[in-house]
């Protein structure tokens, strides 16, 4: 991830700010602990998911939803484990 | 320094639901206006609310705006201002038929017309018997308003200016409010939004504590502009309390837990609910519940490493029972208390979810504030709707569903306030004052240049556990003294407080320090103004004054921020065309 924008990085974590705590509280522990190993790829599909609606990514990161874009379905799974 | 300045009739900050549905209002009379957001607005914390928005249609069963205007009188516990709660009450039909004809996704009767849910506190003939007065959207209530409102707004050329954030209001030498100050995150810059009229829809500020429901964006950033800038704060000793969010991470544990049989402990195993309440025990109202389990905590019996929170026990409800007919809570125990209730109780502790103070307003969405012998002028230009202002028709405690309700109403009545005020009194912009945009620009080189400073996280943490410990749901005056005291020295930090990130562009940390000067005047107000409240009424539960007092205390309270000082204004008893609804007792 060394070869990416850093104010991109700084973008993607403020996006990382959501609307419903519970997604606020994974994506914080996710940006604390994960975010920085993050390959381009799968930097790229979690830039996607941030373009979700909360409500969609919740139901996708506590499972209550399977992930039908093969793009996100990668990053959705690090998520859940977070 | 030059500040570039942007020019508009009328400025709204805030994107949620009550900003959305005011500046629509103006839009659509052909002003030209602009909404700043934090976050894209759709991403504001409306989004979190699921259980509906209230309205007397009548569709399931018979209802009245008459009798929805009496459970909102008595949830309030006779603090709700009577002509702002007969206006929204008998405004709630048709707004919810307005955001029907808007597009919004109600739930619906197999006859068409919108589907009504049962909610605590709706009833038929003040009191009688529950009534179906809730409408919503599947799960995504808010959700589907935002949506609704969003695109609305695109269409009637509402400017959005996202991931800006106010960060003063700007008053002339008469007191007018002619403009904010706003920084936009993407380049680090101070711009000056000059306009003919001034909108705060920034939501709530439950981030003071530090068990909260909210998300971290609710960081009462109207309320602190307004302290700044000299304008009062009402009634911000009331928050409303829900009483098992988990603790350390706020998530919410519904109700339906303790329904199934699931039971609170303390630290020795035992089922304190018993003790305070034998027939109903873990059953007793929401309220009662979250202050036995603060009881149990302040004596030395919570749980954990700190003896903070307490234990709601369901392993012996079994596996099935869990799984059936508790879906989704096995999950939320798992990822945010880090344990399966399946084997383990889940620690809880009572959660701050609603504020029901703000920023004074009338009904027409007019920010008032007292002068001479006025206890109500109008702050010419300023306006102010949702959860940021207190009109007040939530009083001392808000009625579940009457917050959506509360942003499309005084949102619509601001925006129309709004409009009238530009075109009679205001066709041309009052000129800027020679520092509009000094004291943003201060407080901006005070963090870049701090040196020996207060970490942000650190205070912040010291803030809101301050909050939690003295002004949560259990007060009492020795308490609310010392907390007094706490949070003015946590004040003292906040003046302090430094970030090692000094760039410009996106530059978080900067945001964070800047919201944290916000939420500590929101929390040094809550306090000042419980300790000051010698009586119990609604979400004010005073261990040492158990009984409401109306002939002293049926007033509202007025926060001044720049002496810390508190006076008080009647409370309206005047509804427009009915008759007044004069106190009871509190039963249910
Ligand atoms: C979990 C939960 C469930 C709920 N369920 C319900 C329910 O079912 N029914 C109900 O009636 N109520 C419910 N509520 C309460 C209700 O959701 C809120 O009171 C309401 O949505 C607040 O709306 P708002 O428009 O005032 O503010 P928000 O929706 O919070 O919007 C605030 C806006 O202000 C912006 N903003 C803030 N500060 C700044 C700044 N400095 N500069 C620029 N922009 C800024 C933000 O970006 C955002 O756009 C619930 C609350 C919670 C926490």
């Amino acid at each position: 991830m060394t070869d990416i924008d850093p104010v991109e990085i700084k973008r993607i974590r403020w996006r990382s700010r959501r609307g419903l705590l519970e997604l606020d509280i994974v994506l914080e522990r996710f940006l604390a602990n994960g975010f920085d190993q993050l390959t381009m790829a799968e930097l790229a599909a979690y830039r996607k998911c941030l373009e979700l609606g909360d409500n969609d990514f919740l139901d996708y990161v506590n499972g209550k939803a399977e992930v039908d874009d093969p793009e996100l379905a990668h990053i959705i799974g690090i998520l859940r484990a977070v | 320094m030059t500040v570039p300045v942007r020019r508009f009739d009328a400025v709204i900050v805030g994107g949620g639901g009550a900003g959305m549905r005011a500046a629509l209002q103006l839009s659509e009379s052909g002003l030209k206006t602009a909404v700043l957001s934090k976050v894209f607005p759709t991403r504001s914390h409306t989004v979190a609310a699921q259980g509906g928005i209230s309205a007397s249609l009548g569709n399931v069963q018979e209802d009245r705006w008459e009798w929805h205007m009496y459970d909102t009188v008595k949830g309030s516990d006779w603090l709700g201002d009577q002509d702002a709660i007969e206006f929204m009450c008998r405004k709630a039909p048709e707004a919810v038929i307005e955001l029907e004809h808007f597009g919004m996704p109600f739930d619906r009767l197999e006859n068409g017309k919108i589907y009504q849910r049962p909610f605590g506190g709706h009833t038929q003939n003040n009191g009688e018997s529950p009534v179906q007065r809730a409408c919503a959207a599947a799960d995504r209530t808010g959700h589907a308003m935002l949506h609704t409102l969003y695109q609305r707004n695109v269409r009637a050329n509402t400017q959005f200016f996202v991931e800006w954030m106010a960060l003063d209001l700007i008053r002339d030498e008469a007191g007018d409010v002619v403009g904010v100050t706003a920084l936009e995150m993407e380049t680090g810059e101070v711009y000056i939004f000059h306009a003919k009229a001034v909108l705060f829809a920034t939501g709530g500020a439950g981030r003071i504590y530090a068990a909260s429901t909210n998300a971290f964006i609710n960081t009462g950033d109207g309320l602190g502009m307004c302290v700044r800038a000299g304008i009062p704060l009402e009634d911000m000793e009331f928050w409303q309390f829900h009483p098992t969010g988990v603790a350390g991470a706020g998530v919410l544990i519904t109700e339906g837990v303790r329904g199934e049989g699931g039971i609170l402990l303390n630290a020795n195993g035992e089922r304190f609910m018993e003790r305070y309440a034998p027939n109903l025990k873990d059953l007793a109202p929401r309220d009662f519940v979250a202050r036995s389990m603060e009881q149990e905590v302040l004596e030395g019996r919570g749980c954990g490493p700190n003896k903070d929170y307490v234990l709601l026990k369901l392993d012996h409800l079994g596996p099935d029972i869990i799984k059936q007919r508790l879906p989704g809570i096995r999950e939320i125990a798992i990822k945010f208390a880090g344990v399966d209730p399946i084997k383990e109780p889940i620690p809880v502790i009572p959660t701050c979810h609603y504020m029901m103070g703000g920023i004074p307003t009338n009904y027409r969405g007019e920010v008032v504030i007292p002068q001479g012998d006025n206890p109500e002028a109008r702050v010419n230009g300023f306006y102010a709707a949702g959860e940021c202002a207190c009109a007040s028709v939530h009083g001392a405690n808000r009625l579940g569903t009457n917050s959506l309700l509360d942003l499309v109403v005084f949102g619509k009545s601001a925006g129309d306030s709004m409009v009238e005020f530009i075109r009679n009194e205001m066709p041309n912009w009052k000129p800027l004052p020679a520092n509009a945009a000094e004291r943003s620009l201060a407080r901006i080189s005070r963090l870049d240049n701090q040196t020996n400073g207060e970490d942000v996280t650190e205070v912040r943490t010291a803030m809101q556990r301050t909050v939690q410990a003295r002004a949560a749901v259990f007060r009492n005056s020795e308490n609310l003294a010392l907390g007094v005291k706490e949070i003015q020295e946590v004040a003292e930090r906040v003046k302090r407080i430094q970030i090692k990130d000094k760039s410009k562009v996106f530059n978080t940390a900067r945001v964070e320090a800047l919201e944290l000067e916000n939420l500590i005047e929101v929390a040094v107000a809550t306090l000042i103004s419980a300790e000051a409240r010698k009586e119990s009424r609604g979400a004010h539960a005073h261990a040492d004054f158990q009984q409401r007092d109306d002939e002293v205390w049926m007033k509202h309270t007025l926060y001044y921020g720049d002496d810390r000082r508190l006076t008080y204004k009647p409370v309206h008893t005047k509804p427009l065309s009915v008759d007044y609804i004069p106190p009871k007792e509190r039963t249910f």
